[in-house]
């Protein structure tokens, strides 16, 4: 199943005595964070943090034995290599990489995406190399010098914008998620996928955007009192377009010029994008080079026969934008097993079109009890955000679930409740629990309660 | 705008440009753009036939350019290509799609795949009259173009409704 060599962080805390919850009963106050606090065997999710995870005979966990003497390595005896204009990983981090997805190899190889390798990272923040890619037509190759954004129709004066003006604006600078209206469409599927957590989750990403304030354009341009919505179109080979309400472009839109502090990447829109905080992923036009503002929608084909949501009742709901609150545990997930029994950091990401995640609770008895993680401040607003809780797995099955809910109160919702409102056909907007199936084997894969 | 005299002369002039506050947010660099203009790249066509060119076509005109140029990738019936289907029972054009306008632009857009753009207006015309046909819309000789096309009632033009409300 995994196709990478297996990543170190299971084997921590493997090596050692074996924690049971009945170790820590009874002991002193600092000991008290041991005790499971639900089923499955989660503990309290500040049992890490306290650094309250001494056991019983006198052993501190973390302090595992080496295999073999040490041994002075040849990097320290001889000089490194020189400074270089763009750094890389190290070569040994190789294979963590995006996993690229092609459906129509032969007819049509860039109407494509690639997968953000979740379970290979950590933080909030995804390194510009491994954002998700999501391409209507490939990425399109873009002289800045002769790109240019126009914004027009129902102005009072239309106005163009050459790169180098917009490079003159003030900015402003946010962390922000970014995920494809058609992540997690295998959550929607029959039966349970077989692919690793990337593949199923990868469509989502997250990271520090810089951009001039779409309002400051507008009030440039001066909309008209019939401008309700705007077009945006890129410059792509598929001249990708959507319809985006007025309100949203004046309220937090940008034109992002800067991705984590670098200029964007090409497959994320070089040299600007728009940036629609929170919303799916498709209405942040890539290569935008128009914004033309018009009375109502002009029903693209990307808001009509795609990005629509088939409803239970046979309608299909269009223009539903922002991405519902959502969670998934990424350590472990399918693809990232567990080498051994013992103390473990279950960890993951959630995120909420609506605002911040207020919750995460998580589950390691298929949904019997729940447990409140840690969520790692700051919480941002319509950013990821990382939860964490300890777990002692005894190495028998375990159902492991996360369920986030939001400032605005909603709650991440169970994969049959999702599907109770939708037609079998919707793969858009899919925010239902993740449940990951733990074997004995320490084997993970992508389950159904 | 080393000096202050400098910085004042700077804002009038941005002010003046935009007509407004000179306290602008920004620093007003946009430069003056028309509609014919932007001719090239405005290629909107709305559910109401705003934005469709002259010109025409039919289904009959537009079969053997369909079968040169879509069938590889959709299928001689619009119903068994690797690309998906075009007709049919699944979510197709026929089934699905709520504007014929829609076809038009996607069309003209982004398709052939391999070289959008590359179509006139009347072979756009024409696929778009052969693609409704293979769905059992318009007639083999009905001639569509910017009047006649946003007439066409697509089977499921009622089963839209939006999500949004401004708030």
């Amino acid at each position: 199943m995994d196709p990478c060599p297996r990543p170190a962080w299971p084997t921590l805390l493997t090596q050692r005595p074996r924690l049971k919850p009945s170790d820590a009963v009874g002991y002193h106050a600092a000991m008290r964070d041991l005790t499971a606090v639900a089923g499955g065997g989660l503990l309290h999710r500040r049992a890490f943090l306290g650094g309250a995870l001494a056991i019983p005979g006198g052993l501190v966990l973390g302090s595992a034995a080496l295999a073999g003497p040490l041994v002075d390595p040849v990097w320290s005896h001889r000089p490194g290599a020189l400074p270089r204009g763009y750094g890389m990983p190290s070569p040994a981090e190789g294979h963590v990489a995006r996993i690229p997805f092609t459906p129509f190899p032969g007819i049509a190889p860039g109407a494509a995406a690639s997968f953000s390798p979740l379970s290979r990272l950590r933080g909030r923040i995804t390194p510009n190399g491994l954002h998700f890619e999501r391409h209507h037509s490939g990425v399109p190759a873009i002289d800045p010098g002769k790109h240019v954004l126009a914004i027009h129709g129902r102005v009072k004066r239309p106005l163009s914008f050459r790169v180098e003006d917009l490079l003159r604006y003030p900015t402003v600078t946010r962390q922000l998620f970014l995920e494809c209206a058609g992540n997690s469409l295998l959550q929607a599927a029959p039966e349970p996928s077989e692919k690793p957590c990337a593949v199923i989750h990868g469509l989502v990403s997250c990271s520090e955007w810089t951009g001039v304030p779409l309002s400051v354009l507008l009030d440039e341009v001066g909309p008209t009192e019939e401008a309700h919505w705007a077009i945006a179109e890129g410059a792509d080979a598929a001249r990708m377009n959507r319809s985006v309400p007025m309100e949203k472009l004046f309220d937090d839109a940008l034109i992002a010029l800067y991705q984590n502090g670098e200029r964007l990447r090409p497959e994320q829109g070089y040299p600007l994008r728009l940036l629609l905080p929170g919303w799916e992923g498709n209405t942040s036009v890539k290569w935008l080079r128009r914004l033309e503002l018009a009375p109502g929608p002009v029903h693209s084909r990307e808001e009509t026969a795609r990005y629509s949501d088939r409803l239970a009742d046979g309608k299909a709901l269009q223009f539903t934008f922002e991405m519902g609150v959502k969670s998934v545990i990424t350590h472990p997930s399918a693809g990232l097993d567990l080498s051994g029994s013992g103390l473990y950091e279950l960890s993951g990401i959630c995120w909420s079109g609506a605002g911040r995640v207020r919750r995460v609770e998580v589950s390691a008895d298929g949904g019997a009890s729940w447990a409140d993680a840690e969520l790692e401040a700051p919480v941002l607003s319509r950013c990821l955000a990382r939860f964490r809780i300890p777990w002692h797995w005894q190495g028998g099955p375990a159902l492991l679930l996360s369920r986030a809910t939001d400032e605005t109160g909603a709650t991440q919702p169970s994969r049959d409740v999702w599907l109770e409102r939708y037609a079998p056909a919707q793969i858009y907007h899919c925010n239902a629990i993740q449940a990951w199936q733990v074997e004995p084997s320490g084997r993970v894969r992508a389950a159904f309660t | 705008m080393r000096r202050p005299a400098h910085l004042a002369a700077f804002l009038l002039i941005v002010g003046c440009a935009t007509g407004s506050d000179p306290a602008a947010r920004g620093p007003a660099l946009g430069t003056d753009i028309d509609e014919a203009d932007l001719a090239v790249w405005n290629i909107d066509v709305r559910p109401d036939g705003v934005g469709l060119p002259p010109g025409s076509g039919s289904a009959a005109e537009g079969e053997p350019l369909y079968a040169q140029r879509c069938a590889h990738c959709h299928g001689i019936d619009g119903t068994d290509g690797p690309a998906g289907p075009l007709a049919g029972e699944d979510v197709t054009v026929g089934t699905f799609w709520p504007y014929a306008t829609t076809l038009f632009d996607y069309l003209r857009r982004a398709m052939p795949y391999e070289a959008p753009g590359s179509l006139t207006d009347d072979e756009l015309y024409a696929l778009t009259a052969h693609v409704l046909h293979l769905n059992g819309i318009v007639g083999r000789t009905a001639r569509l173009d910017r009047t006649t096309l946003p007439a066409v009632v697509m089977p499921n033009r009622q089963g839209f409704r939006s999500d949004w409300k401004p708030r």
